[in-house]
């Protein structure tokens, strides 16, 4: 029997997968295809302070291995989250982490700080690299002092683990890494959407309502993994990797470089059962290699 | 599920029908499922409208028009081929829980689709529905005779080909508008707005199947939503495909 537990500071995971948020809902969504209970953990759907409506339709552009999409963050705010979401999603008997976002500095900490209230959320996941909205999101994870300065003021609203999200559209992803290290993150996951856009020839009219979208699936793998094994030298706390990832042989890559743990976001759309397979790939990988531990794997890279 | 039937059924249209293993889910005309498509070159499932079932062989049928990579290779497939289905996805329409006496049921293009199932169900209750559908020309209606099994079909080409010329909303049969109680439409939104602006001037009754862009199918993307007077943006994926023309902020 192999050991799949993984830590992300002092937050155990039964195993290194996880949800990417905005793809799994609320993780009740997923329910009727997969036990969400095998799962390493669940981060649900960006959360803010206050409702957001998101954008207009269309939202959605397909490219090659890849999509766009232009959500905007809609949500129906963290006190709706907090009365109407919150009490279905803590009977999971896996870890329920949230996703906050805000559009400016105070919304992000107070968001935070009601969430810190919550026994049965055991983290969060700051997101400053949403590409789809005009204010915050990827305005605060582009600059290593503005990323600091969001990170430093959520830290003292919220006092268990904080992962912070990380945009891929910078020149240099590990001195935005260590930045937020510098201010207190427990962790980093990478990467959120790179910024692309989608034109329909005909129409000569962008496809998205936003022009341009954050791209995710297949596509982005390879520039994932590049900024996964930068930044796990980069820095000394765990590194959740992510962009891509549709197979255990993927999550394994993103191991290999240096994740601790792994989110699967877009394959999501595609298998609904996915997240599952994966675990159970992982560990057939491990068995066949004659490992005793996913930790034997990590940043293992010969 | 195996693909029992793949047959051309127009010049950009095939006749999909896959054979369930076991017996068949509950399912109401309107709904969708979610198609993984056989080819590497594209990554999303295909929502299809649920076109007819068979509960005696547990057979679903999709018509689905060709429009490129993802449908071509649905169109590709082979009898025993194997596909990923999700189904049944989303809400369909009401027949079920309002009382309907004289339907009309609207479609434009492969919006034609969930309108078989709808006049089947119709049908078995002894209400003869009136179909009415439109098309660019006479080729481009789809299954003409199938719907005739069910329905009265009236039609409108935009080349006068077939039927009445010039767009549904035009069509004779709308000059008494006491003929029908209640409207059900499917097709491309410009026609599905016009249907919906003369139900509201007419005080009938309408439902719309729209067919918004979608990823996840499930409602868990938030990417193919519409905007309802109650609750704002909604997932038509999840919420719909079908909704009551009173619930869409498309007049105001």
């Amino acid at each position: 029997m192999v050991q799949l537990n993984t830590k992300i500071g002092s937050l155990e995971l039964k195993n290194p997968v996880m949800t990417a948020s905005g793809t799994f809902g609320y993780g009740t969504e997923y329910a009727d295809f997969m036990d969400i209970n095998r799962l390493g953990a669940i981060i649900v759907k960006g959360t803010t302070l206050n409702p957001r409506q998101g954008n207009a339709y269309p939202r959605m552009a397909e490219t090659p291995s890849g999509m766009l999409n232009a959500v905007g963050l809609q949500n129906k705010g963290v006190d709706y989250f907090v009365d109407h979401i919150y009490p279905e999603v803590r009977k999971f008997q896996t870890n329920v982490i949230v996703n906050v976002s805000g559009s400016c500095i105070e919304d992000y900490a107070q968001c935070a700080s009601i969430i810190n209230t919550l026994d049965d959320i055991p983290a969060i996941e700051l997101n400053i690299s949403c590409p789809n909205v005009k204010q915050g999101g990827m305005a605060f994870g582009v600059r290593p002092e503005s990323a600091a300065q969001v990170v430093s003021a959520v830290r003292k609203a919220y006092d268990k683990i904080l992962i912070v999200k990380l945009s891929p559209n910078v020149t240099d992803i590990t001195e935005i890494a260590r930045a937020v290290e510098g201010a207190g993150a427990d962790s980093v996951s990478l990467i959120n959407t790179m910024l692309g856009m989608a034109i329909d020839a005909e129409k000569r009219k962008p496809i998205l309502s936003t022009i341009t979208g954050g791209m995710s699936g297949p596509a982005v793998k390879p520039v994932a993994l590049r900024m996964v094994w930068q930044t796990a030298k980069a820095v000394k706390i765990p590194v959740i990797g992510l962009g891509g990832i549709c197979s255990a042989t993927d999550a394994i890559e993103f191991l290999l470089a240096g994740a601790s743990a792994i989110q699967i976001g877009t394959a999501n759309f595609i298998d609904p059962a996915i997240s599952e397979k994966v675990v159970d790939g992982i560990e057939e990988y491990l068995t066949r290699h004659g490992f005793n531990s996913v930790q034997d794997i990590i940043g293992a890279l010969e | 599920m195996l693909v029992a039937d793949n047959r051309l059924v127009g010049p950009c249209a095939t006749l999909l029908t896959l054979q369930y293993p076991g017996e068949l889910p509950e399912m109401v005309a309107g709904q969708f499922a979610e198609l993984q498509v056989p080819t590497a070159k594209v990554l999303l499932r295909r929502p299809i409208s649920i076109h007819a079932i068979d509960r005696e062989r547990n057979l679903v049928e999709f018509l689905i028009q060709i429009v490129g990579e993802g449908t071509q290779s649905l169109a590709e497939l082979k009898q025993g081929d194997k596909v990923n289905v999700l189904l049944p996805l989303g809400n369909g329409f009401s027949y079920r829980t309002t009382h309907v006496a004289r339907p009309l049921l609207i479609g434009g293009g492969v919006g034609v689709a969930p309108l078989l199932f709808l006049g089947q169900k119709f049908a078995a209750h002894g209400i003869r529905p009136t179909f009415l559908f439109g098309g660019r020309t006479e080729g481009l209606i789809l299954r003409k005779e199938e719907f005739r099994k069910y329905g009265d079909l009236f039609m409108t080409t935009e080349d006068g080909s077939a039927g009445e010329k010039g767009f549904v909303t035009n069509h004779s049969l709308l000059m008494d508008s006491e003929s029908f109680d209640r409207i059900f439409a499917c097709g491309p939104t410009p026609m599905l707005k016009a249907v919906a602006k003369w139900a509201k001037e007419h005080e009938t009754a309408c439902e719309v199947s729209l067919e918004h862009r979608m990823a996840c199918g499930i409602g868990a993307c938030l990417c193919c939503v519409e905007d309802t007077a109650d609750e704002g943006n909604v997932c038509v994926c999840k919420e719909g495909p079908v909704f009551n023309i009173d619930r869409l902020k498309w007049f105001n």
